[in-house]
């Protein structure tokens, strides 16, 4: 019987199916369920002695960057652009945070040495504020609208096209 | 015929002993399972008791930058922080579930080492069980099969063959004798 004959293929196809979209699947590329929504809220107290929150910077476009002293070549690479990204658009409003994660003070101020770094930076004592994000490596950077929503996040160093692809469109968003 | 002791008069449906023992039993019955909920629920009082709690959540919890590792089980400096974040949160009175929920809105369902049971993962839990039923019936369509097949002898030979073979043997005798 010819319905017969044609279910064995068809028995296999869902299996097949199931390989192909295991195989073409990226394991490492991990959806952040925090893009589009609220950013968490945080205080961090930077290198310097101030102390700022997340909260207080409603309205205005913000990058956070997630780094380490340790995460080389990645942090190495995108360094030079953070401070220059920094520095370019900072008169425009934008805000830009660094959180150090899991180093040593001294190191990490050896770091924003290196680099000029001129925009606030402060370490996260216990990770918290890298969990709460949803960090799970370094470097991770999150675009931040003017109504406190992650509008993306770059997992891996920030490519220059990408940075200023995102600030523009964080720009040309509505103020809150 | 001995008088009975007067009862005091009733109105129908009014509360009787009698009639409240099972509502007595049903509130005790509630109370104790709000009291095993609570006791569940709340923060462990021993230093054992919170490791354990804390191991027991951290085992479901996968180490984001591990391989196949529980954050309970991972050496990495954030399995630490992690399991550190859950103590905080145990000791908050917060819930096994509650904890579990955290960490899905900030690493998504990914953070779980069981897939949910729910959605596409729900086929990892249902496909093993499907395919074991599958099997199980094919094979029993199959043993059916061959128990009811009817005993038989060799299938029939070909006449023609038959032919040329008692041919050959009466030529070989001939050439014999």
């Amino acid at each position: 019987m010819s319905w017969k004959k044609a279910l064995i293929p068809l028995a296999t196809l869902p299996v097949i199916l199931l390989l192909a979209y295991g195989f073409w699947t990226d394991p490492k590329a991990i959806p952040s369920p925090l893009v589009r929504k609220e950013a968490p809220n945080f205080r961090i107290a930077v290198f310097d002695g101030a102390e700022m929150s997340l909260a207080s910077q409603r309205g205005k476009p913000v990058i956070v960057n997630f780094w380490a002293s340790w995460c080389f070549p990645a942090c190495y690479e995108e360094a030079p652009l953070m401070e220059a990204t920094w520095r370019k658009y900072k008169d425009q409003g934008l805000v830009m945070v660094g959180v150090v994660i899991q180093d040593k003070d001294p190191n990490a101020r050896e770091f924003m040495r290196r680099f000029g770094y001129s925009f606030p930076n402060g370490p996260d004592p216990g990770s918290k504020i890298s969990i709460d994000f949803g960090v799970y490596g370094v470097p991770e950077t999150f675009f931040i609208d003017r109504q406190g929503r992650i509008a993306y996040k770059q997992v891996g160093a920030v490519a220059p096209e990408v940075m200023e692809a995102q600030i523009q469109a964080l720009l040309k968003g509505q103020g809150a | 015929m001995r008088e009975q002791p007067s009862q005091p008069s009733m109105p129908e449906g009014a509360w009787r002993p009698g009639r409240a023992w099972p509502l007595v039993a049903a509130a005790l019955c509630l109370l104790a399972a709000v009291g095993l909920a609570c006791a569940a629920s709340a923060p462990p009082t021993s230093s054992t008791a919170l490791d354990d709690r804390v191991r027991e959540i951290a085992s479901d919890l996968r180490c984001v930058v591990c391989q196949n590792l529980s954050v309970a089980d991972s050496p990495s400096d954030l399995a630490r922080e992690m399991r550190n974040l859950i103590r905080e949160l145990v000791q908050q009175g917060k819930s096994r579930q509650e904890i579990q929920d955290y960490f899905v809105s900030r690493y998504g369902e990914f953070v779980l080492l069981a897939p949910p049971k729910h959605g596409f993962s729900l086929l990892v839990w249902v496909l093993p069980f499907l395919a074991l039923v599958i099997g199980a019936g094919g094979v029993y369509l199959v043993a059916r099969r061959w128990a009811t097949r009817p005993p038989g002898g060799p299938p029939p030979a070909d006449p023609a063959y038959l032919d040329r073979v008692r041919r050959e043997l009466h030529e070989r005798e001939d050439g014999a004798a």
